[in-house]
């Protein structure tokens, strides 16, 4: 027998016109630290649904070795049985309820027909030591931060006597500190004998940690690198993930941005009668014909409020001020006066309001534009689709057929799908909120060049993000929004990472 | 062949639906001895599912809006007796009549629809409020009187009626509805000119069709169903009005639904109604615009249903909501939003109805009936799921 707790060989998953997986083989040896890594839509997670059983045996093609013994899982309940505990980047816990009865659910300890509390509390707070989390059993876990509620959830897989310990991006939405912490305990759990695989993207992290590192690209096992053998760095990490090394992360831009100025906002507030305060206070700034102007700002400092209360403002705040459109006086009441008037707004979380999933490729890309296909109110079925395939080859948007559900594509195609349709609709200024927000490196790039082009035409953009070097690396100019107000306009040719957090951070 | 499944594979749900409903019919024809297929027996059938498809129409759309409109039953029972009313107690013409409670029916869409666009109230509360006040009213309206009879004859006809018979001959076909035939053979002529027209335009595009073989096969297959439907129908009285009623609201609908701006609003509202706000579509536009359509259907449900029993009854209209929202979910519409079609709610429709009719003719007892209708309701909602994951 090898001293692997887990082997997966051959694995193969296909969806309708996407081959996720094909033939994959990963090995994991007892007891290490086993970090996964590739670019999004690389299979990482299709890899780990494969494994946890979400995806039933009958589903896909291959073999699971775990513990030395064939495996056919056909729901997560067996491989939990088995001894594999996930954790996913969306936490399964019940905000409402304490953090014994999470941790738990489903196994309660019961007295007769009663659960015995005492015991729970007992056993859950022998748990929480384990993970050196220091909160009352009894806390609700709505009220615990999310670095806390990760620690929980590792504690509820510990529980169930887990052996092999599979976290799905555990670290993406935790501060510095509460990484470290986490990194911790999956050393000390290590030394109590639990194996555990990883899935990251920071890379940094992943060097930190991992004993062992698996690449995956487009469905297939790249490399199993050994730390003890190989000498692994962050420029070889990411060489194997992209298969090329990126010297360039943003294409040059030729064109220069005009002197005419498309929209100027003057004096512009905001309150929000819902929350019942001020969301914006007294913004100024202007956008120029051919220029990418980048808003930068920590979340929650009104990045995304000024962006929608510009364009029709649709979550119904009092705004007052002056917007200046294209030369003209204006105050957009809804989405579609903007619309009509050449201002776009793609939206910085295109799952949850940017696109309509169930519908396919060609609904969603003349969504915004339907004057474009249709004479009188009735729709040009054919117009309809060659638009949308001139779109899909004019952006490369991988996919099968224009038909396809928008559901079924990768984040970066989904992105582009997004682009598209406000492109449909020519504007003169689009709003882009977090452009490459959830894409990887390689989507990221043909985004940067398709904005570019987009200038180059003469349009204008406005780019909100949360990623400095993006910021700097795409902008003409950089303005900062903290608070709610403008806090300073940069050059971005001069400015410094350094610079715009000091005035992101200012208040 | 190959192509055959593929295409059947990738439309199961659609089809699926045909095919239940087509052994459903075989099913009660063999069972009836030959009864449930006689032409008398499928125009009281089409005659019944009128006032249901109708409704189902509009509870289609409702329901890919993500709402739900429990007060069109009592509305149009309520509505139905004031069409009475105008006719027999103010005389009015009858077309001034059904002229306003048409407009009568959109305003109590509209209204219904108030609190849930601009409050944001559920429409499963907002209608149930409607629901109580429609039956309030409808037991109030016909308080003093009971049930009302029309004598009105040119009403009655629509719920009733056939349409004439235009070259009615002894000698050619004798027994047949010559210009229900006629009818027929146009609309097979109209189908199969359509998709010759269809397939040129594709081509024209260098889009994918059907290949040759195919495509032939589909249009003598619809081609022998149209003209079946036609020649049994021919064997009784023909055509009735509710029937060229229905198969107007059905084709008008399929047509908006599918081939039109405002259609595809509807759908982007059910699929997702924030990206359809920042779309630019107006949301609450098409909320009042779903629900007045909802109130104009039933009022046009209303006005068939008292045609056909000739009166208005204080219990017109009782759980007509049900059966509408049953054939609608059997139909395959989904309550998650954005999915489901007009034709289908009319195959529902039918479904629903063949097996009310189907059981009455074989004499089920009636508690019998509703637990067999609720579990047709439930095995096709399951296998709607079913065929949905399989998709995705």
């Amino acid at each position: 027998m090898s001293d692997n707790i887990l082997e997966m060989r051959h694995i193969t998953k296909t969806f309708p016109g996407v081959r996720a997986l094909s033939d994959v083989n990963f090995e994991v040896r007892r007891g290490e630290i086993h970090c996964l890594v590739g670019e999004n839509g690389a299979g990482k997670s299709t890899l780990i649904k494969v494994l946890s059983g979400v995806y039933p045996h009958n589903d896909f093609e291959g073999e699971i070795i775990f513990n030395g013994k064939k495996v056919t899982f056909g729901s997560i309940h067996d491989s939990e049985e088995a001894g594999i505990g996930v954790i996913y980047q969306e936490l399964a816990l019940v905000p409402e309820m304490t953090v014994y009865e999470n941790i738990m659910l489903g196994h309660e300890i019961r007295r007769g027909v009663t659960v015995d509390v005492p015991e729970m509390i007992r056993k859950t707070e022998e748990l929480l030591k384990r993970v050196r989390l220091s909160v009352s059993p009894s806390a609700k876990v709505k009220d615990l931060g999310i670095g806390k509620q990760q620690l929980v959830e590792i504690a509820k897989a510990l529980s169930r006597n887990m052996s092999l310990l599979v976290l799905d991006e555990p670290t993406a939405a935790l501060n510095e500190d509460d990484c470290d912490n986490l990194l911790d305990i999956l050393r000390f759990l290590k030394t109590q004998g639990v194996t555990s695989i990883m899935i990251s993207h920071k890379l940094k992290e992943v060097l930190k940690i991992a004993e062992t590192i698996t690449v995956l690209r487009d469905g297939q096992t790249i490399c199993t690198l050994d730390r003890q053998k190989d000498k692994v760095d962050e420029q070889l990490l990411i060489k194997h993930m992209v298969g090329r090394s990126i010297e360039n992360i943003y294409p040059p831009r030729t064109s220069k941005p005009s002197d005419e100025v498309v929209l100027e906002v003057k004096n512009w507030s905001a309150y929000d009668p819902k929350l019942g305060r001020k969301v914006l206070n007294n913004v100024n700034f202007h956008v120029c014909k051919g220029e990418v102007v980048g808003l930068s700002g920590l979340v929650g400092s009104g990045r995304t409020e000024l962006a929608r209360s510009l364009f029709g403002n649709p979550d119904g705040y009092v705004v007052s001020g002056d917007l200046v459109f294209k030369g003209k006086k204006q105050r957009f009441t809804h989405p579609r006066h903007a619309i009509r008037s050449g201002l776009a707004y793609a939206t910085e979380d295109r799952k949850r309001n940017g696109l309509i999933l169930i519908k396919s490729i060609q609904e969603n890309i003349s969504l915004a534009n339907l004057q474009g296909v249709s004479k009188k109110g009735i729709i040009d079925e054919e117009l309809d689709k060659q638009s949308a395939l001139n779109f899909v080859n004019s952006l490369s948007i991988k996919t099968p057929g224009i038909n396809q559900l928008v559901m079924n594509l990768s984040g970066g195609n989904q992105q582009k799908v997004s682009v598209a349709k406000w492109l449909f609709v020519g504007p003169d200024l689009l709003i882009f909120d977090e452009p490459t927000r959830g894409i990887d490196v390689g989507a990221k790039y043909e985004i940067y060049t398709i904005i570019n082009d987009l200038v180059a035409k003469g349009m204008s953009i406005l780019m909100i993000s949360s990623e400095l070097p993006e910021i700097l690396g795409m902008s003409d100019r950089i303005y900062v929004v903290a608070n709610g107000t403008i806090t300073g306009e940069l050059d971005a040719k001069s400015a410094t990472q350094e610079a715009v957090m000091r005035l992101a951070t200012q208040y | 062949m190959n192509e055959l499944l593929t295409v059947l594979r990738k439309n199961v749900r659609e089809y699926g639906m045909y095919i239940a409903l087509a052994a459903i019919m075989a099913v009660f024809t063999i069972l009836s001895h030959g009864v449930f297929i006689s032409s008398r027996n499928i125009a009281n059938l089409l005659n019944q599912t009128g006032y249901i498809a109708v409704l189902a129409v509009g509870m289609t759309l409702v329901i890919v809006i993500r709402h739900i409109d429990l007060s069109v039953g009592f509305l149009s029972g309520f509505l139905g007796a004031i069409a009475a009313i105008s006719l027999t107690q103010w005389h009015w013409p009858v077309w001034l009549c059904i002229l306003f409670v048409l407009v009568l029916g959109t305003c109590a869409g509209l209204l219904t629809a108030l609190p849930v666009a601009s409050l944001g109230i559920p429409a499963f509360v907002a209608s149930l409020a409607g629901w109580l006040i429609y039956r309030g009213a409808l037991m109030l309206v016909t308080a003093a009187t009971g049930t009302i009879i029309i004598p009105n004859e040119s009403f009655n006809a629509l719920g009733n009626g056939y349409i004439p018979d235009l070259f009615a001959s002894e000698t050619f076909l004798p027994g047949l509805h010559k210009t229900t035939l006629l009818l027929g053979a146009i609309a097979i002529v109209v189908f199969i000119a359509g998709q010759f027209a269809d397939r040129r335009r594709k081509l024209q595009y260098k889009f994918e069709v059907l290949s040759g073989g195919l495509f032939v096969a589909k249009l003598v297959f619809m081609s022998v169903v149209l003209g079946f439907i036609t020649w049994i129908l021919a064997g009784y009285n023909g055509m009735s009005w509710t029937i060229v009623i229905m198969l107007a609201v059905v084709l008008i609908y399929d047509f908006i639904t599918r081939r039109t701006v405002i259609g595809r609003h509807i759908y982007a509202v059910g699929g997702n109604p924030e990206a359809a706000e920042l779309s630019g579509i107006n949301v609450k536009n098409i909320t009042f615009a779903v629900f007045g359509s909802m109130g104009f259907l039933a009022a046009l449900s209303g006005i068939l249903f008292t045609a056909r029993l000739k009166s208005a009854t204080p219990q017109a209209g009782t759980l007509f909501e049900m059966d509408a929202i049953a054939a609608a979910y059997i139909g395959g519409v989904s309550a998650a939003g954005g999915i489901g079609s007009i034709s289908g709610s009319l195959v529902g429709a039918l479904v629903y109805m063949s097996l009310m009719n189907g059981m009455n003719l074989l004499g089920t007892d009636i508690s019998l009936q509703y637990v067999i209708r609720g579990l047709v309701l439930l095995l096709a909602v399951i296998f709607d799921v079913m065929t949905r994951k399989r998709k995705a």
